[in-house]
């Protein structure tokens, strides 16, 4: 099948951006996001999801829970090129919300097709938000490592790196049983569930490690199933992180260019000398061959599954590695001040760290990328 | 990008247009010559070359594949998104380039922008059929990236103007006709004194014009430089006002760098068949080379940075699909004005990678029995430097870049 030109960004797509960058410009514009997250600079503060619950029902009312969730499942299934603007403008605002993890949820449940599964989706339809519990203690991002047993119905271990871990209502658990991994669901506060929040550097997310004790579940996928739902959701996962990466890049580069235009040294606005400008230079260049690729892969998400995980992973590649760079130039370039807390940039150079790493980096995309491409 | 994609917005005619030239460049495909074909039209050499390639692109003009959009009084077409089609298909058949591309890329939009009408009558269908070679005479010794600080002066006596001055890396000019040519009229402002003209280069050699090849770090020639002692030019031969020479520059940059298609019909013109342009040569050449005694191809270095280029080449391919979606793109210039500097880097980049995949057979060159692919590799990576240093180097590039889409201050 092939790709239509103009990547399938239509008007409907344009207005679900549009209306999310409104939102987010008055919700969680820059001085609403600060006071927010990074109120509290001290590494010993209390450790908190800091997040706004308020906005989140706001969302669910915007319709942004239901954009991926197929018709059939009661949700407005709209295409993957509407999800990446959504995620792109939630990067370029550091939005501190479970909407990427439920949209993560929501690929996976998708491609489970039993009817727990579809009632899973109608929960998040209805705006409970869900997360992925999938990895293992080594921060494995291969759809078979995990470190929970499934006994029947029932779940032991633990799943760490769960993204969002405080803001949802279920989990969605990969746990092993015999050499087979199945899916199940697990609500947040079921019995024998125990949260251990990690501190992390990123102040737009939380992150824990999710124990599980005999805890009773529901199962979403069956086990040998649970795998290749999972693989077939990741060219959906990656490539919302990727928008959200180039999102969050856009920021960097756009505040650093701001502020090479007004910030005057040795008689000059500094990006007036070349050891400035041609670096941000060269973070435009890598963030819109990025950007490109994003809307590439979400496109063949919709128009050609066949090639949707070798285009994801370059754009999840891509995505990291623009956003790794205009970050590092962000903090290196506002000199002084871009090394304080004071800066704004450094809650953007966190959270695009953390993205950078989530379902593998550039170099781990390129390892799964050689055998497509070097063949 | 897939044909299927690229045949999916044809209207009807031009969906016959696109079978019409499918059929034609089948049948008329010419056979490989007994002698080498240079990599670019820029290192055309010999007669035998430049007569094989002159042929080559009359053959297309008079079948309708060259020039398709431009207007029928100047020797065009008169069709609108046909050029497009001819040149994916031309480029799919890998068939010859067309020798005459200064003229069609530059001197053909140049006068359709800035000539007299009995200038385009006059100019434009030598250009596109190739029966007359342009070269562009805008560098100087002493005017690289600064353009506008061009020194060749053109005095007006009367209805006359008379040039002298020296200009470089004039690739072409060796069988040239006619030159674009960036003079100055007056010392009095850096831009404002400047004026645009066509000159005669072939007519008038021994008269006012000398053509000396230079030698290029290949060993190839191609290019040239060009002196001018009391050049004789009729005033009518001017292009657009005195003293707009900087803005008809401009458009003749624009057309260089990549970002004209948005504004002006493509001439024609397409790829030749040489190697070091796609990801596609690297696997292969990784697959006949071999490192530590196995096929390149399985060395994970080697295949991280193939995919490196793989990346890199789909990012430059969705960029220019992505340039023509206006509500995925802020800026309708940025990804256009990327071209040149990222297109020649791209190449420069791939070419370095071959010579990493052949090791130590990379130091074989041209007339090497056992040079890899005849050398070509090499060959294509030092040519590299021609893209990245030519038509505003790449420092200039991000210059440009950081200035006029960015908005940071201009750097002096």
């Amino acid at each position: 099948m092939a790709q239509p030109k103009d990547f399938g960004f239509g008007s409907e797509e344009q207005m679900i951006r549009a209306s999310a960058k409104k939102f987010l410009d008055e919700h969680c514009n820059v001085e609403k996001l600060r006071a927010l997250v990074a109120g509290d600079p001290r590494p010993e503060r209390e450790n908190k999801a800091a997040w706004d619950e308020t906005l989140w029902n706001k969302c669910v009312e915007l319709g942004w829970t239901q954009l991926a969730v197929p018709e059939a499942a009661g949700g407005a299934g709209m295409k993957m090129v509407a999800i990446a603007a959504l995620a792109e403008e939630i990067g370029r605002h550091a939005f501190p919300s479970p909407i990427l993890s439920t949209f993560f949820a929501t690929f996976v449940l998708r491609e489970c097709g039993t009817d727990a599964a579809k009632a899973a989706l109608g929960k998040i339809t209805e705006g409970a938000p869900m997360t992925l519990a999938i990895t293992n203690a080594g921060g494995s991002w291969n759809a078979l490592d995990t470190d929970v047993e499934a006994k029947g119905d029932k779940l032991s271990g633990t799943a760490s790196f769960v993204q969002d871990a405080r803001k949802v209502k279920f989990f969605v658990v990969s746990a092993r049983s015999g050499k087979d991994v199945g899916l199940y669901l697990v609500p947040a506060d079921g019995k024998g569930v125990s949260i251990k929040a990690d501190r992390i550097v990123d102040l737009t997310r939380d992150q824990a490690r999710v124990e599980f004790k005999d805890v009773a579940a529901t199962a979403l996928a069956p086990a040998g199933q649970g795998g290749k739902a999972l693989s077939k959701a990741l060219p959906s996962i990656l490539t919302t992180l990727a928008a959200d990466l180039v999102g969050g890049a856009e920021w960097a580069l756009q505040t650093t260019v701001q502020y090479a235009k007004v910030r005057e040294q040795f008689g000059h606005p500094i990006g007036f000398f070349q050891a400035v400008k041609h670096p941000l230079v060269n973070a435009m260049i890598a963030i819109d061959q990025a950007k490109s690729l994003v809307y590439n892969a979400a496109c063949a998400i919709d128009t050609e599954p066949e090639e949707a995980e070798k285009f994801a992973r370059m754009a999840k590649a891509a995505a990291s590695d623009a956003a790794s760079f205009a970050s590092d130039r962000a903090v290196q370039l506002h000199g002084g001040i871009g090394f304080t807390w004071e800066c704004d940039v450094h809650i953007f150079f966190k959270r695009n760290k953390h993205g950078q790493f989530l379902f593998g980096d550039a170099p781990q995309q390129r390892r799964k990328l050689a055998p497509m491409i070097v063949r | 990008m897939p044909e299927e994609v690229e045949k999916s917005k044809d209207s009807p005619e031009q969906a016959e247009f696109r079978q019409y030239c499918r059929k034609w460049i089948a049948e008329n495909k010419p056979p490989k010559p007994s002698f080498r074909l240079p990599q670019s039209p820029l290192e055309v050499m010999t007669d035998e070359q430049r007569v094989y390639l002159q042929a080559w692109q009359k053959k297309c003009y008079d079948a309708g594949l060259v020039g398709c959009d431009y207007p029928k009084d100047y020797g065009g077409g008169g069709k609108k998104g046909f050029q497009r089609i001819a040149n994916q298909e031309l480029a799919h058949a890998q068939v010859p380039f067309f020798i005459n591309v200064i003229g069609l890329g530059m001197g053909a939009p140049t006068i359709l922008h800035h000539g007299s009408e009995e200038n385009k009558r006059r100019y434009i269908k030598g250009i596109l059929s190739g029966e007359e070679i342009w070269c562009q005479g805008f560098s100087e010794p002493g005017a690289g990236s600064d353009l506008a600080g061009a020194r060749t002066f053109a005095e007006k006596k009367g209805d006359v103007w008379i040039i002298n001055g020296h200009k470089v890396w004039t690739s072409l000019a060796h069988f040239a006709s006619w030159m674009i040519l960036l003079a100055r009229h007056s010392n009095d402002d850096k831009y404002e004194g400047l004026t645009y003209f066509i000159v005669p280069i072939k007519s008038a050699l021994g008269k006012g014009v000398t053509v000396r090849p230079l030698i290029k770090i290949t060993g190839e020639t191609g290019f040239n430089e060009v002196i001018f002692e009391n050049l004789e030019v009729p005033d009518t031969l001017r292009l657009d006002e005195v003293g707009k020479g900087w803005t008809v520059a401009m458009t003749t940059l624009l057309h260089e760098r990549g970002a004209a298609p948005l504004v002006t019909p493509s001439a024609g013109g397409a790829g030749g068949d040489s190697v070091g342009r796609s990801t596609d040569d690297l696997v292969a050449l990784a697959k006949s080379s071999l490192r530590d005694g196995k096929p390149a191809s399985e060395d994970s270095y080697i295949q991280d940075k193939i995919v490196q280029i793989a990346i890199w080449e789909e990012g430059l391919r969705q960029n220019m699909r992505r340039a023509r979606v206006p509500s995925l793109c802020d800026n309708p210039m940025r990804i256009p004005l990327q071209g040149k500097l990222v297109g020649t880097e791209f190449l420069q980049a791939l070419s370095h990678l071959g010579l990493e995949i052949e090791g130590p057979k990379s130091s074989l060159y041209l007339g090497d029995d056992n040079a890899p692919q005849g050398g070509q590799w090499p060959l294509a990576h030092m040519n590299s430097y021609g893209g990245t240093i030519a038509a505003g180097t790449s420092e200039i590039q991000r210059n440009i870049l950081g200035e006029r889409v960015l908005g940071m201050a201009k750097s002096k």
